[in-house]
């Protein structure tokens, strides 16, 4: 019931601003519809739609990060935390109330962005609904790091890391936009060693059926997962008791 | 009986010692005023008493709760409205009630019951349906009391209430806090002199984490000989010492 109570307000607060609308779901439908038209004009493997769609679910999550983020610094700035903690709730009641509503969001932006490259031509079959099975672990890596950016920065901050630097890297060194191969060097090694790849070539096993790809990227996005969780209720626990 | 009793209350910040072995005990149903400049020591009391922050040493109990060892039950029991105007912006007025309701578990029916009868009290009732966010200074404040009073407090803290206010927004608040004396226990903070003068039964002065004073304003302004009670309060806190 508490948990409830907080959850629906959580839910509220993000999808009732109209940036997060924008971000959340406009942004990533209009890449996807962009280099869908620059595909039609210039043809480039990449931006086909049954390779592109995957990475763009993935890229819309950095978003998740951002509203996460913002929402609790927000939160912790207004004094509006300092209130619900002399309050009966719990601390699991806080992190499970800021996660849990945030994962429905995801999943259903990865939803639009499917719907929206069936309408430009994607042939969508069962798997699609496996790939949005295994946007979940990829979601809850994005939410705990909206987590642990808002138990440590102000929400200026935030806009800064999140916004810019957490969604550039995520598009950077990813593989959505251009193969990591044709840079190489350090820059494929870094990419190779952070998650954002991996949950894109996940995705993208997972959506083309390719069966036997999916484990060695699953276990990285579930190890990185693992410890953004971990990291996410410690430095959350850690700001409560600074309150 | 007593509401509060502090018994070597201390709280230090590295170097600094906010509150300095507090003792201190407030009636019930009184409304009890915690008066300092900036740094005195006034938010970390009650911080501390509404188990925000942990204290170094010595204890205090709430309606005999002790907020070291029955923390629940204190939380049980209070009513906080923080310093920050401490409400969720993208919610209606009658949302942010809801909440309240809703992380102390109350059912749909006494949910909806508190919600009318708060918004009665508060004046609230024409703007139910407005984003808290949208709302004036002075309205925000008055549904942070609201808010504060949902759980049915036996104490209810109010920090700094009307910082910030115009003068017509503050007279509106000393109002709705008048209404509420006797009814429940109220420790109030604030660095205005007419405003402790004006609510409070009884006054305490705080500077560098100690009471410097404990009284009525008539009582001070007789011990410190003055005939202004900010008068009295300067000549207090300009001694430093206990009166």
């Amino acid at each position: 019931m508490r948990l409830l109570a907080f959850s629906g307000r959580t839910a509220k607060e993000i999808l009732r601003d109209p940036l997060n609308l924008f971000f959340g779901l406009g942004f990533p439908l209009v890449l996807i519809g962009l280099l869908t038209a620059i595909q039609a004009n210039i043809p480039v493997p990449m931006f086909e739609l049954d390779h592109l769609t995957p990475g763009i679910t993935v890229f819309g999550l950095s978003f998740m990060t951002l509203f996460a983020a913002v929402l609790i610094s927000k939160d912790r700035e207004s004094a509006l935390l300092q209130r619900l903690y002399t309050t009966p709730l719990t601390a699991s009641d806080f992190i499970f109330g800021y996660t849990l509503p945030i994962l429905p969001i995801a999943v259903a932006q990865g939803v639009i962005c499917y719907i929206a490259a069936a309408l430009l031509g994607l042939k969508l079959t069962i798997t699609v609904l496996y790939a949005l099975l295994f946007i979940i672990p990829v979601a809850l890596f994005y939410i705990a790091l909206g987590l642990i950016c808002g138990s440590v920065f102000n929400s200026k901050q935030v806009g800064g890391i999140c916004g810019a630097l957490l969604t550039n890297l995520s598009a950077w060194l990813s593989g959505i936009w251009f193969d990591v191969d044709l840079v190489g060097g350090v820059f494929k090694k870094v990419a190779d060693v952070l998650p954002f790849i991996h949950a894109v070539e996940l995705e993208r096993a997972v959506f083309s059926a390719d069966y036997s790809n999916i484990l060695p990227h699953f276990w990285w996005v579930l190890g990185y997962t693992v410890v953004a969780v971990v990291g996410a209720v410690l430095l959350f626990l850690r700001q409560m008791k600074k309150q | 009986m007593q509401a509060i009793k502090t018994v070597h209350l201390t709280k230090k910040y590295k170097d600094i010692t906010a509150v300095d072995s507090l003792d201190l005990t407030v009636e019930q149903g009184e409304l009890f005023a915690l008066l300092g400049v900036n740094g005195a020591g006034k938010t970390t009391t009650i911080k501390m008493l509404t188990c925000l922050t942990k204290s170094d040493s010595g204890n205090a109990f709430v309606n005999d709760n002790s907020i070291i060892t029955d923390v629940a039950a204190v939380k049980s029991i209070i009513g906080v409205s923080p310093q920050e105007t401490a409400v969720a912006p993208n919610l209606s007025v009658r949302e942010n009630l809801e909440l309240m309701c809703g992380v102390h578990g109350f059912t749909k029916e006494k949910r909806q019951a508190k919600t009318k009868e708060l918004s009665e009290q508060f004046d609230l009732t024409a703007i139910l349906s407005k984003r808290a966010g949208k709302l004036s200074g002075g309205w925000q404040r008055r549904l942070s009391i609201a808010m504060a009073l949902i759980s049915e407090p036996q104490i209810l803290f109010l920090d700094e209430p009307t910082l910030g206010l115009d003068v017509l927004a503050r007279s509106d608040l000393w109002d709705s806090i008048r209404a509420l004396k006797g009814k429940i226990t109220i420790i109030l903070t604030t660095h205005y002199m007419e405003e402790a003068e004006a609510l409070a039964d009884r006054i305490g002065i705080m500077k560098d984490g100690k009471l410097l004073a404990l009284g009525t304003s008539e009582e001070m302004k007789t011990k410190a000989g003055t005939d202004k009670f900010e008068d009295a309060f300067v000549a207090i806190v300009k001694g430093g010492k206990k009166t």
